[in-house]
């Protein structure tokens, strides 16, 4: 019983696993130059930002909600940040700071509203979508370079590896979000707070846990680890541009949900998700090693992908309630 | 020393006092001046038909409403909560007959969520699987607390929500019918627990439908009529008749056989040939004829509600064919069967049936508006005139077209998702457990119409899990057992509720 129980809980991100080390040998057996271990960490270091988008999602999705306004957040992050630094000279230790601040109040608010005026979170994040790409716009409709010695610096800081392996300051911060977000959702009585309002909100709330206070957290991690995602890509970018990050919340939701959490809530795994984004890493990573595919190739594999899982995970719903 | 306890023993303080307690809702008294006692270690039975105001003491006790009047003392202290968690922590917890808990999760956390046991700032997931596994023993389970709680069934559930509610140091335990949808096994083996936890001290109060489960496990009972307390009485004491015509405030008829002498069917209505659904039902064939009363009987999950759903269109069937009135039928969804003049009545009337939020009147004529097309409303006078009708035929109480369907009882909602499939006149009725959860009177008011219907000409499918109502009803009784028809007795001075209960259990075989 507790064999198949447990094997049930890992069984989406074990398929997903599976599909990522498919496509790697796929990769490596049609490539020259594939099958190396930087092609991984490439993937990682281009998509360090994406994957601290989607660990936020992560928490909002098993709650049962969704967060539409990361990618407009991701933006707004590196907009502020951006302007700041090149305009009045802000140092990055003062801007970072303060991005990630706002990134953080504007998920607390969205929060808020969703839990006290019990609003659907789709409406909630799209008019908070809405808001923020806007707010890039009013700061600029230019993209404004950053040259901040310090922060270039920093972006383009090579951590070398054992074999001439490298990766950037990007993917370590990743890593420790990834950790840390593991650590909360299943060590802390917050984060099975989670996985229990997702699970049914009703209940939860009749068992005594503080679901309301669950809800803004986790909208305000959203937040937090959006502006974090943005700070990340003005590292990958060095710059701060309104039209950065447009459609990256479906990226994100996509991670989440090719990494095997149910879009309705209580089920899923921090795992998958960092699966589910390097899924999708991958298969950009294929394109451009295929060279004669134009990048929107990438959306369509994307768009096959999510129909399969989304079957898979009714299949799986279907049974189980059985 | 041992004379003080004898006198405990025999007076015993109340844990629990509930004095001259008063409650108006909107248009109706729900309580009044009603005094209830809960004696630790005894199990006390809430008796009275829908609407004579259990839930609303429940409710008043648990703080879900404040009290207009009277007073509560718990441990002679006077409580007042502002909610069923305030409540919790003064030690009197609920379990509902719809199990509050997070299936996702597994059946540890389930008991101690929200107070996990934790070792410098992080969940004791060890601690916690080893306290879990302990606290089901003392209840004489034997789960996997590692595993999620879809994984067991509604009665296990029921019981890690018992157990859940034991480890908040409950002192009073309120089971509001927790027993509607066990089978016998899973019953006793929630009577075990209660046993336990009586032994213990704990004082259960216990809601239920079923007479034989009061008089098997509670000690002691308050009856409540029409918002007043009848009387407290010791079980031992008061007689099942006796108790039944202090709940409805008049004496029984002995419900018997309601049939008359044996009818004769000529005339088949529904022929279902080898029909059947993979992983849900085996190959069947039943025929129904006009006028008779086909009753089904089964343990839950044995297939009857799948016989019905078949029929209905409401599933797709893998094989086997339907003939109606003679004809090939081809019901593949719900309308086609409305079509052929076949209604379903659901087992789930919240889920399935009705919407809450409509009026009577609004829910009682959807299915005649859905089959003539939305296009065509029905006139309101014609609305007005059919749905009277029925409130007056089927004494829906309050008799008010107008009032919103979530603020009736259990029984009067059954009855409005009755009407509005009469309403259709349809030639086969498919009754799944319409007496399920439901007072003694309304369950007879059920029965009688069904038996109304039959001799009109009416053809009904009866499912229930109550095999006397089966037996009372039906001209004909089908008994399932593991997704399989495995008899058809027809319903003669031989056929009784040990006949059928032997069929169910050999499956058929003799």
């Amino acid at each position: 019983m507790s064999a198949l129980a447990s094997r049930q809980r890992y069984l989406p991100a074990l398929v997903t696993g599976c599909l990522f080390a498919a496509m790697f040998v796929a990769g490596g057996i049609r490539y020259e130059g594939f099958a190396s271990g930087q092609v991984i960490l490439n993937v990682f270091v281009d998509n360090a930002f994406l994957l601290v988008v989607a660990v936020g999602m992560t928490f909002v999705i098993l709650t049962g909600g969704i967060d539409l306004s990361v990618g407009s957040v991701v933006a707004l992050s590196t907009m502020i940040a951006a302007t700041l630094m090149s305009g009045p000279g802000w140092p990055p230790y003062v801007v970072i700071p303060l991005v990630l601040l706002i990134g953080s109040g504007l998920g607390l608010v969205m929060g808020y509203i969703i839990h006290a005026f019990d609003i659907q979170p789709f409406i909630v994040t799209l008019a908070g979508m809405f808001l923020a790409r806007g707010l890039c716009y009013t700061i600029g409709t230019e993209s404004v370079p950053i040259e901040d010695a310090t922060f270039t610096a920093f972006a383009q800081t090579r951590i070398d590896l054992f074999a001439e392996m490298w990766i950037s300051p990007s993917v370590i911060i990743a890593a420790v979000v990834v950790a840390v977000a593991a650590y909360v959702l299943h060590y802390t009585r917050l984060g099975r707070a989670v996985y229990a309002t997702g699970g049914s909100e009703q209940s939860a709330l009749l068992m005594g846990l503080p679901v309301g206070r669950t809800k803004i957290a986790v909208y305000t991690i959203s937040g937090f680890c959006s502006a974090l995602g943005g700070v990340l890509l003005s590292f990958y970018m060095l710059s701060g541009y309104g039209l950065h990050a447009v459609g990256m919340e479906l990226d994100a939701i996509a991670a989440v949900v090719i990494g095997g959490t149910l879009l309705t809530g209580g089920s899923g795994l921090l795992l998958g998700t960092v699966l589910g984004v390097l899924v999708l890493g991958l298969i950009q990573t294929i394109i451009s090693f295929e060279g004669t595919l134009s990048s929107w190739w990438t959306k369509i594999f994307i768009g096959l992908l999510l129909f399969v899982f989304i079957v898979l995970q009714r299949l799986f719903s279907s049974r189980s309630s059985r | 020393m041992k004379k003080e306890r004898d006198v405990v023993m025999a007076v015993p303080e109340p844990i629990l006092r509930m004095t001259g307690i008063g409650k108006q809702f909107p248009g109706v008294k729900a309580l009044d001046g009603v005094d209830f006692r809960l004696l630790p270690g005894e199990v006390h039975a809430l008796m009275g038909e829908n609407g004579a105001g259990k839930s609303t003491l429940i409710k008043v006790l648990t703080g879900v409403h404040p009290v207009d009047t009277g007073t509560i003392d718990l441990d002679g202290v006077p409580v007042a909560f502002t909610g069923p968690l305030e409540a919790q922590r003064a030690g009197i917890s609920t379990v509902y007959q719809e199990v509050n808990l997070c299936t996702n999760l597994s059946v540890a956390e389930n008991i101690f969520i929200g107070r996990e046991p934790r070792k410098r700032g992080r969940i004791d997931w060890k601690r916690m699987r080893a306290r879990a596994a302990e606290l089901l023993a003392r209840l004489d389970l034997d789960l996997d607390v590692s595993a999620p709680l879809e994984a067991y069934s509604l009665a296990v559930r029921q019981m890690v929500a018992i157990a859940r509610a034991v480890d908040i140091e409950a002192r009073v335990l309120i089971l509001d019918e927790p027993t509607s949808s066990l089978d016998a096994g899973e019953v006793a083996q929630l009577f075990k627990v209660m046993r336990t936890l009586k032994g213990e001290g704990i004082a259960i109060l216990f809601v239920s439908h079923f007479l034989d489960q009061i008089y098997e496990i509670a000690d002691r009972m308050t009856i409540l009529r029409n918002g007043r307390r009848v009387g407290e009485y010791l079980v031992s004491e008061l007689s099942q008749v006796e108790l039944v015509g202090k709940m409805i405030g008049q004496e029984l008829k002995e419900l018997e056989r309601l049939h008359g002498e044996a009818k004769r069917f000529d005339a088949p209505l529904v022929e279902a040939r080898e029909l059947g659904r993979p992983g849900a039902i085996e190959p069947f064939t039943l025929t129904i004829h006009e006028g008779e009363v086909v009753g089904l009987a089964g343990l839950l999950g044995s297939g009857r509600t799948e016989v019905a759903r078949l029929l209905f269109g409401a599933d797709h069937a893998g094989g086997g064919e339907i003939a109606v009135g003679g004809t090939p039928a081809a019901l593949r969804t719900p309308r086609a069967a409305m079509g052929h003049g076949i209604a379903f009545c659901s087992e789930d009337r919240k889920a399935d049936g009705l919407v809450p939020d409509l009026t009577v009147r609004e829910n009682i004529i959807l299915a005649l508006q859905a089959t003539r097309g939305w296009t065509r409303p029905v006139p309101r006078e014609q609305q007005d005139a059919l749905v009277g009708k029925y409130i007056k035929a089927l004494k829906i109480s309050p008799p008010h077209p107008e009032h919103l369907v979530r603020n009736l009882s259990g029984g009067n909602q059954q009855k409005v998702l009755l009407a509005r499939w009469l309403i259709l006149e349809p030639r086969l009725l498919i009754l799944d457990e319409p007496t399920r959860g439901i007072d003694v009177g309304a369950k007879a008011e059920i029965q009688r119409l069904v038996v109304e219907l039959s001799d009109g000409g009416m053809a009904v499918l009866f499912i229930s899990a109550e095999l006397e109502e089966v037996l009372r009803l039906s001209h004909k009784v089908g008994v399932l057992r593991d997704r399989r028809l495995v008899a058809q007795l027809p319903n003669d001075e031989e056929l009784t509720t040990e006949v059928l209960m032997e069929t169910i259990a050999s499956g058929g075989r003799p």
